[in-house]
């Protein structure tokens, strides 16, 4: 097998009589940490969606891992992908365990019930994420960066061999943030699960990732080391904004910083 | 705690229905006590009253209403909505408009014994709702507003095709049509239990089977799918189940209101969102909750009868308010 989990091909997708990806194409490598970023309205969404076989392709293909998702029932597909969609205000009646024993449906016919396997990997998945203390908390009445984490951990149970997050630390508060990337650092190191990261942090995801991908009005504008992104002029034409590229005072990291209005 | 509760008022729920079934029988006009009916000969009257028209009465009722309420449970679970149930959407006019149109026509003419009246009134509930369940898969993405909409359109439609139909009729057919309007189960033998039971039995496995996907949906679309919840086929299942089985009650007993959205809902706030829970306590509340009005239907104004949807709609509407005022609906989630 190829060392890909994920070949996107020549993929177009239209919506509404509008192409909102054009001859889209890249790969997603196995066991490696990789951020989308570009800007909104870009098609970001809309990729992830074509991946998990939510909206359909009007051209090109997607493969996830040797094979093409027409072949994949939901079900099947649920097996290998988890897909964390944005938070943005939903509400979940359910208690956070019960939730994410939903984790566990792909698995699941009409007829069998949750068996102690699942449990065990429910249990560990909460572990993972940091979540198990508010096992028997409605989900609804957690914060939002606790909200985020429950999301994780549920897609975790799946046993995904891919993970695929819209924007998953947009709304969180800075702690929040690096608890969120530090728990998908482990998933990659301890799971060698490959993941796909919508985001806007562009420094989280130089420092995180391991390729960074642009993408600009449905085209890939940028495939790269995530180094490779602070070269001039990159990201001001993704953006269509000047950015500053300054030096971190303690780390001497390169960090970015949009230009500010004055 | 919160489980012990839960299992507390399972248990309390389902004794209260198996009461309710047990007795109502022995409610009525002429007094039948449970001695008399060991006691009475099968020549006595009473026996016939008790055995032919009493005890295939509450079964038709219990069946009716359970299969009302499980089916307006999926709906609203389907759509995320307590408003959206299949009589919301316009099965109840479009079978009624089935129904009178039938009667307007003077037709007369029976399929396997049952009677054109339901043949028709289940032909065009069926339609009304393949109407509604066409407009969702039309329109890529449409939102659970836009389907109430256009539900809600449905049944205006539907409501005004009836109006036309009675405004043109004669005195005698427009009550015909009225009466249909308001539901009952006075001439119910044991044929029609017979009738709707395979429509029953069959739209409650269909929903039953479907309780994992159905508590997955509540937790939003893009999860569900994201879980592996094939959402277009769901949809067609639920839809399917619930036609079959709204169909059959409406044509055979006409239009019973209020129990498909209200039952599922105060069920809900109680036992809260596990449809493992909820479905059960839904079919034998239902169940109950119809047996019970029934009842009433027929006792409180003895020896004529007030239509059981009418009953229903007394009943449930200042209880449904008051369970939302005292706030009882935030200690149900959670």
């Amino acid at each position: 097998m190829s060392g890909f989990d994920i070949r996107v091909d020549n993929l177009s997708c239209n919506l509404g009589g509008k192409e909102i990806l054009s001859s889209f194409t890249f790969d997603l490598p196995v066991g490696k940490y990789t951020s989308l970023i570009g800007p909104n309205g870009a098609g970001k969404t809309t990729l992830l969606k074509c991946m998990m076989k939510f909206l359909p392709i009007s051209g090109g293909s997607v493969e996830i891992r040797g094979r093409r998702i027409e072949e994949y029932s939901q079900k099947k597909l649920a097996r290998e992908i988890g897909y964390v969609p944005q938070d943005a205000g939903r509400s979940i009646p359910f208690s956070v365990e019960e939730f994410a024993l939903m984790g566990r449906y792909p698995y699941l016919s009409p007829f069998s019930s949750i068996t102690e396997d699942d449990r065990r990997i429910v249990k560990s998945a909460l572990e993972m994420t940091g979540t198990e203390e508010f096992a028997d908390r409605g989900y609804d009445t957690l914060s939002g960066g606790e909200k985020q984490l429950v999301l994780i951990a549920s897609v975790l149970a799946q046993g995904p061999k891919i993970m695929l997050l819209d924007e998953p630390s947009t709304f969180l508060d800075p702690k929040h943030t690096e608890m969120v990337h530090r728990i998908l650092d482990r998933i990659k190191r301890e799971l060698n699960v490959t993941i796909l990261v919508v985001t806007h942090d562009i420094n989280s995801s130089i420092m995180m990732s391991d390729g960074i991908v642009a993408i600009k009005k449905g085209r890939m504008v940028f495939s790269g080391e995530p180094q490779e992104i602070t070269l001039p002029g990159i990201l001001d034409k993704v953006f269509d904004k000047k950015f500053t590229y300054t030096e971190h005072p303690v780390t001497g990291r390169m960090i970015i910083v949009p230009d500010v209005m004055q | 705690m919160i489980k012990r509760n839960k299992k507390r008022m399972l248990l309390i729920l389902l004794t209260v229905s198996a009461a309710a079934l047990l007795a109502a029988p022995f409610f009525g006009v002429e007094k039948i006590t449970p001695e008399t009916v060991i006691q009475m000969a099968s020549e006595d009257v009473r026996a016939d009253i008790f055995w032919q028209i009493r005890i295939p009465r509450v079964i038709a009722a219990f069946c009716a209403g359970a299969a009302l309420a499980l089916s307006g449970m999926a709906f609203q679970a389907l759509f995320r909505n307590p408003l959206a149930t299949p009589f919301t959407l316009g099965v109840s006019s479009g079978s009624a408009f089935g129904a009178a149109l039938y009667i307007q026509l003077g037709l007369s003419f029976s399929i396997l014994g049952i009677t054109g009246q339901s043949v028709s009134a289940f032909i065009s509930a069926m339609m009304s709702i393949g109407i509604v369940y066409g407009l969702t898969r039309l329109k890529k993405g449409s939102t659970t507003a836009t389907m109430l909409i256009s539900g809600v359109a449905v049944n205006f439609f539907f409501a005004s095709l009836i109006l036309v139909i009675q405004y043109i009729s004669d005195f005698d057919n427009s009550f015909r049509v009225i009466r249909w309007l308001m539901g009952g189960f006075e001439i119910v033998g044991y044929s029609s239990v017979v009738t709707i039971l395979p429509f029953i039995t069959v739209g409650s496995i269909i929903i039953m089977l479907h309780i994992n996907e159905l508590n997955l949906i509540m937790t939003g679309e893009d999860l569900a799918a994201g879980k592996g919840v094939d959402l277009k086929r769901l949809k067609l299942y639920i839809f399917v189940a619930a036609s079959l089985m709204i169909g059959s009650i409406v044509s055979i007993f006409g239009v019973i209101g209020f129990v498909g959205m209200m039952v599922p809902h105060i069920c809900r706030l109680i036992i809260g969102y596990n449809h493992r829970y909820l479905a059960p306590v839904t079919l034998f509340s239902g169940g109950a909750f119809l047996v019970i009005c029934d009842t009433l239907s027929r006792t409180l104004i003895a020896p004529a009868e007030i239509p059981v949807g009418v009953i229903t709609s007394l009943l449930g509407g200042p209880f449904f308010i008051y369970l939302l005022i005292t706030g009882f609906s935030e200690k149900g989630q959670h």
